[in-house]
């Protein structure tokens, strides 16, 4: 779906207002908008909301052989998805620059600042646990690393422990799943330019972002060490303004490490006394959208009288006649489809008609399915049962390969050339059973 | 509306097809969440929690107009991995009997674009989808409200993956009618139509649910 194009008068007043120190939602220029952090009942999920964008970040993990050049060393993989429900112009199976430009700079922040310990992740050299977040973008804006950053934290792998050669990995039942060890938390601070870089503003939402000019990403740790800075857009910058930005991002990030400490810490605790937790506690049940119902017990006492008596009123199902007849070995045959249905030509007999009822699908007394034919197992059938006499019908079977294996036929597997009349029956035949 | 509830025993071990003490979890949803789309909803039982966003109706591709009706489109994400096959059939089951329901002949070429993101799934996923797509009403006419209610068919153990058959139907809110069933497993004749049966007498909290959330909704305005 195409993204509604901004328009000219909005675009001007969006830069007149910028101009006057003036802000859509309110803020003032070097203001956030309001970070929530809700985490979700598996370790490692998240849902980190920065106003109204929304990012859902999950870390997963599976045991893998290393890459040969880094034997000690775990394997990390980060995925951004922007999905369509953040705007509808972010179509599946489309990479746009934007997405691109997102993950390269997620990779950039989480992986190149090395701030989760790879070689903690090792469990035989040899062997290794490799992580998956996958971070699923609900909104525009650097919010993801955020998620990115709190879903690592959360997340427990399970534990591992290795005995001489033998590897044995914990189920969450058997023992307490072990924290990642992350040696520091990098978190994105975004800048807006406007006016060729005469304006600032810090954590621009999507509308201002569509005017912007350019945009300055400073990831930074609580250290104040910067670890990822991308500048986008075409702006130049001076270097004093650069200076400015990144003095603005180490207050910002002390903030937010707060802010993300203390909601883990709350997790942590409400998980150890035993308390509700996950994203249904997180919902906020004042809000009229908003809506709970306990667990409701549900009457089903006469739910077999019901079925009993829906049973005996029905009819019966039908007879279904499932004898194979066994041509050669590895071509069976179930039923033989309706009757040509193309008038009268002279030799085209009328075969006895059962119901072809390898084509009706019946689920009736426990029947499976599957109406595939094991040829192995008839070997107890007598002789094949010849079907029609008619002299119109000349059937060839090709002889089989060596196949003793199951063979979903329900017609000749061969095909007979000379009977034109009898072709479209085959065919219709064939068609059903593809169903 | 398409609301899914799932059926567990809470007295695990009962061999019959008889399952007494069935209950549902407990459900909760919020509606109207999300900025961007035209609608959305969020829908959580239990630990499963589904979030579903709706565009709609809104410019369609001329390739896949269509002269008299709404073209409907559903895309299911999964919480890891990249979405294959099985959230492709979703996908077209959902769209199936979404197209039963919704009054599409309302707008003509026009496209309504349904996003489901999986939040948490701890069984039941089925169910929860649904609900979430039902939740969402304010643009589209829907002439009659559809329940799929999951059903579990004989199990020992209260968890999906220990259950024998599971059974998913969707029922349609003024009669109580099937519009939508997909199975998974070995069942016998008497007990889908005891399953039937009892999604049917299910789903009368499910429509209370969403009756009553929907009241609360609109409440105020």
């Amino acid at each position: 779906m195409k993204e509604t194009p901004l328009s000219n008068c909005e675009r001007r007043f969006l830069l007149r207002a910028i101009e006057e120190k003036k802000r859509l939602d309110g803020r003032q220029t070097y203001d956030y908008r309001n970070i929530k952090i809700s985490f979700g009942t598996d370790y490692g999920c998240c849902i980190v909301e920065l106003g109204k964008t929304r990012v859902l970040g999950q870390v997963s993990c599976e045991l893998v052989s290393p890459k040969l050049n880094r034997a000690t060393e775990g394997i990390l993989f980060f995925n951004l998805e922007l999905s369509q429900m953040a705007a509808p112009a972010f179509e599946p199976g489309r990479q746009s620059d934007l997405l691109v430009k997102l993950n390269r700079l997620l990779e950039r922040c989480l992986r190149n600042s090395k701030c989760i310990d790879t070689e903690s992740l090792c469990v035989v050299a040899g062997e290794k646990v490799g992580n998956i977040p996958k971070i699923l973008n609900l909104g525009i804006s650097a919010v993801d690393f955020i998620a990115a950053i709190v879903a690592l934290c959360h997340f427990r792998r399970p534990d591992v422990s290795v005995q001489g050669d033998e590897v044995t990995l914990y189920t969450l039942e058997e023992r307490d799943p072990v924290p990642l060890s992350i040696h520091h938390m990098p978190i994105c601070v975004s800048f807006a330019f406007f006016q060729q870089g005469t304006y600032l503003l810090v954590d621009p939402s999507e509308r201002e972002e569509r005017v912007m000019d350019g945009l300055l990403v400073i990831a930074m740790n609580k250290h104040r060490e910067i670890c990822t800075i991308q500048s986008s857009g075409g702006i130049m910058l001076l270097k004093d303004q650069v200076l400015r930005c990144s003095k603005i991002a180490g207050v910002k990030v002390v903030e937010i490490t707060e802010l993300i400490q203390k909601a883990l810490e709350n997790d942590q605790k409400v998980r150890k006394e035993g308390g509700k937790f996950g994203f249904a506690e997180s919902m906020a049940n004042q809000r009229i959208t908003a809506f709970k119902m306990e667990k409701a017990p549900i009457d089903t006492s006469d739910v077999e009288e019901k079925a009993e008596e829906i049973i005996s009123e029905a009819e019966p199902p039908s007879e279904v006649v499932s004898k194979p007849v066994l041509w050669t070995p590895g071509t069976a045959q179930i039923g033989e489809g309706i009757e040509n249905s193309w008038g009268h030509l002279e030799d085209s007999e009328k075969e006895d008609e059962d119901e072809g009822g390898s084509d009706e699908a019946t689920i009736l007394d426990g029947m499976k399915m599957d109406t595939g034919v094991e040829v192995s197992n008839i070997g107890s059938q007598d002789a094949p049962i010849v079907l029609s006499d008619s002299e119109e019908e000349e059937m060839i079977i090709l002889e089989p390969d060596k196949n003793p294996k199951k063979i979903r036929t329900q017609t000749i597997s061969a095909t007979q050339v000379k009977a034109p009349s009898k072709k479209p029956v085959k065919k219709r035949k064939k068609k059903r059973a593809a169903n | 509306m398409q609301t899914e509830s799932k059926i567990r025993a809470d007295s695990g071990t009962e061999p019959g097809p008889r399952v007494p003490g069935c209950s549902l979890r407990h459900f909760a949803c919020e509606q109207n969440l999300l900025s961007r789309p035209d609608g959305s909803a969020s829908f959580l039982q239990g630990d499963t929690s589904v979030l579903a966003g709706v565009y709609g109706p809104a410019e369609v591709k001329i390739s896949k107009e269509i002269f008299n009706k709404a073209t409907l489109e559903v895309i299911l994400r999964p919480k890891t991995g990249l979405p294959g096959v099985a959230e492709k059939s979703r996908e077209r089951l959902i769209r199936n009997t979404c197209e039963a329901v919704v009054l599409g002949a309302l707008h003509p070429r026009t496209s309504i674009t349904v996003v489901l993101q999986v939040v948490s799934d701890a069984g039941s996923l089925c169910g929860c989808v649904w609900p979430c797509v039902g939740q969402i009403t304010s643009q589209m006419g829907e002439e009659e409200h559809c329940e799929p209610t999951s059903q579990m068919g004989d199990n020992g153990g209260s968890v999906a993956e220990e259950a024998r058959a599971v059974l998913t139907f969707a029922l349609d809110s003024v009669e109580r009618k099937l519009l939508m069933s997909t199975t998974k497993g070995l069942y016998s004749d008497t007990e889908l139509q005891q399953c039937l049966a009892a999604a049917q007498t299910a789903s009368t909290h499910v429509f209370r649910f969403y009756r009553e959330s929907l009241q609360r909704r609109y409440s105020k305005s």
